[in-house]
């Protein structure tokens, strides 16, 4: 059964937010999300449509996690933080390509498509948005 | 072999991981002294992926990078191929995720995909297959990939090399291109200097087939015999790239065939990241693409062992001045690094495992 530790139809379902930054944008009040919800959660208007977001942030708030959930142990210590990309848009994301302490808030960050779980030797390998220090 | 409708490089990209481990440091970590191989294979430093890198993440980087440089709607691609010899799942082509990663073929995914398998030329050979699609009409646009985080087992010579990194490609009609592939042929033989069993972890190689038999005869061959048909001698190139399983095959090899040593070392890479298998001459071919002149003419010859070797002529043209700088360069990548000491490095290639690691990466 530890193949399906991680859920395979939830992965498959969240590829556009993972793989592309897909996320929603409500067309009342301009909120945008990631990953994508059917009612906006600041108006409560059922009107949000699909929009791409910008793969540069920078890092508002971080932590550095010692003590992981299963299937994470391999990684510590890690940077999991609150980033404001480009246009507004937040999202907690892990860090990576960072020694834990060269992270700073204001940090400047680019999205990267890495793994962030496997499962066991013959399980899914799940891909998703990671965000590293901006090259150059 | 010409196509009937030339074809040629429209974009091309490059990604190799930042960590680095030096051949002195894995030297240590056997009890071995350097310099006994040092001069042998010169390598100073190999690239190795991070915990959470692997062939299909470099690919993916490599890939937005030549799409930059393409400045076209990946919906466009119509073929996804992926030349490796690391590739994340036995089964499930790193083709599938890539498409769905850049939305190749648009929002239908129309578009074909595959992963290639022929040791170090796996690239190469998806570049040829390539050529055959757009150059019958049948596709405008594919993408192709060379990309590898391969294995050299423990206290091995290939520990000293294997490294990880890759290069992408997206081809097109020429007129549209920053270099033209004007000619291209190959040469195969069962050739048995090298291989991996299903479920192994790593390859094995045998010293007797190793060099002559297989890199130099193959390559030899393949170029000569592109020259001949192309009717080019090595003064018409300004820039030969080989297969790069060291950093002194290339230059012995181009010496025998006529290149002198300032044609090959622009696009030789190998010293200063390790052999990055499927990546290797593609990574190559990237450096000169950052720097040749409009009008430059390039030979190109890869080698897989098993064995055989894929030959190139190809010609820059003026379009590559104004994109060369929309993406990072592979010297840029080659410069953006953190070394890595033996024990991280064992960690890092999952050659030692936690006693708790659940996650069994
Ligand atoms: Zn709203």
């Amino acid at each position: 059964m530890w193949a399906y530790w991680l859920s395979v139809p939830e992965h498959w379902r969240e590829i556009p937010a993972r793989y592309r930054l897909e996320g929603g944008q409500c067309e009342d009040c301009g909120f945008k999300m990631i990953p994508k919800r059917d009612v906006c959660p600041r108006c409560g208007s059922k009107n949000v449509k699909t929009v791409k977001l910008p793969r540069r942030g920078r890092v508002l708030e971080y932590t550095k996690v010692w003590n992981p959930p299963r299937g994470y142990e391999y990684y510590t210590p890690y940077v999991i933080a609150l980033v404001e990309l480009e246009d507004g848009t937040r999202l907690t994301a892990q860090l990576t390509d960072v020694d834990p302490d060269e992270v700073e808030e204001g940090m400047e960050v680019e999205m990267v498509l890495r793994k962030v779980r496997v499962s066991g030797e013959s399980g899914l390998i799940a891909y998703a948005y990671k965000f590293r220090p901006l090259l150059k | 072999m010409k196509p009937s409708r030339e074809v040629g490089i429209v974009g091309w990209g490059v990604y190799v991981p930042q960590w680095r481990i030096t051949s002195e440091e894995l030297a240590r970590g056997w009890g071995r002294e350097w310099k006994r191989y040092a001069a042998g294979i010169m390598v100073e430093e190999k690239s190795l992926p991070g915990l959470d890198e692997d062939t299909f993440t470099i690919a993916y980087e490599a890939s937005v990078n030549a799409l930059k440089r393409a400045r076209i709607d990946p919906a466009k691609i119509r073929a996804v191929y992926v030349g490796t010899e690391s590739k994340p799942y036995a089964v499930k082509t790193t083709a599938s995720i890539l498409v769905e990663a850049l939305g190749a073929g648009g929002d239908a995914r129309m578009t074909t995909g595959a992963d290639y398998e022929f040791a170090c030329k796996a690239g190469t050979e998806a570049i040829q297959t390539s050529i055959g699609l757009i150059g019958s009409g049948m596709i405008d646009y594919a993408l192709v990939v060379g990309a590898d985080t391969a294995q050299g087992a423990p206290g091995d010579a290939l520990e000293y090399t294997a490294s990880a990194g890759g290069a992408a490609f997206v081809l097109g009609p020429s007129s549209e291109s920053v270099a033209v592939i004007k000619a291209s042929l190959s040469h195969v033989t069962d050739t048995p200097d090298f291989w991996r069993r299903q479920h192994e972890r790593y390859p094995a190689h045998t010293r007797s087939f190793t060099g002559e038999p297989a890199y130099f005869k193959h390559i030899m061959a393949a170029a000569k015999a592109l020259m001949e048909e192309v009717g080019t001698t090595p003064d018409d190139y300004d820039y030969a790239i080989f297969h790069q399983p060291n950093g002194k095959f290339p230059l012995r090899v181009g010496q025998r065939l006529g290149f002198t040593p300032d044609k090959i070392k622009p696009g030789l890479i190998t010293p200063y990241i390790g052999n990055t298998y499927s990546g290797s001459a593609l990574v190559g071919l990237s450096a000169v693409l950052d720097q040749a002149e409009p009008g430059s003419k390039i030979l190109m010859v890869s080698f897989g062992s098993g064995a055989g070797s894929d030959a190139f002529h190809i010609e820059v043209t003026d379009k590559v001045v104004e994109v060369r700088d929309l993406a990072p360069k592979v010297m840029d990548y080659v410069n953006r690094k953190r070394y890595v000491d033996y024990s991280t490095y064992a960690r890092y290639r999952r050659m030692i495992k936690m006693l708790h690691d659940f996650s069994s990466y």
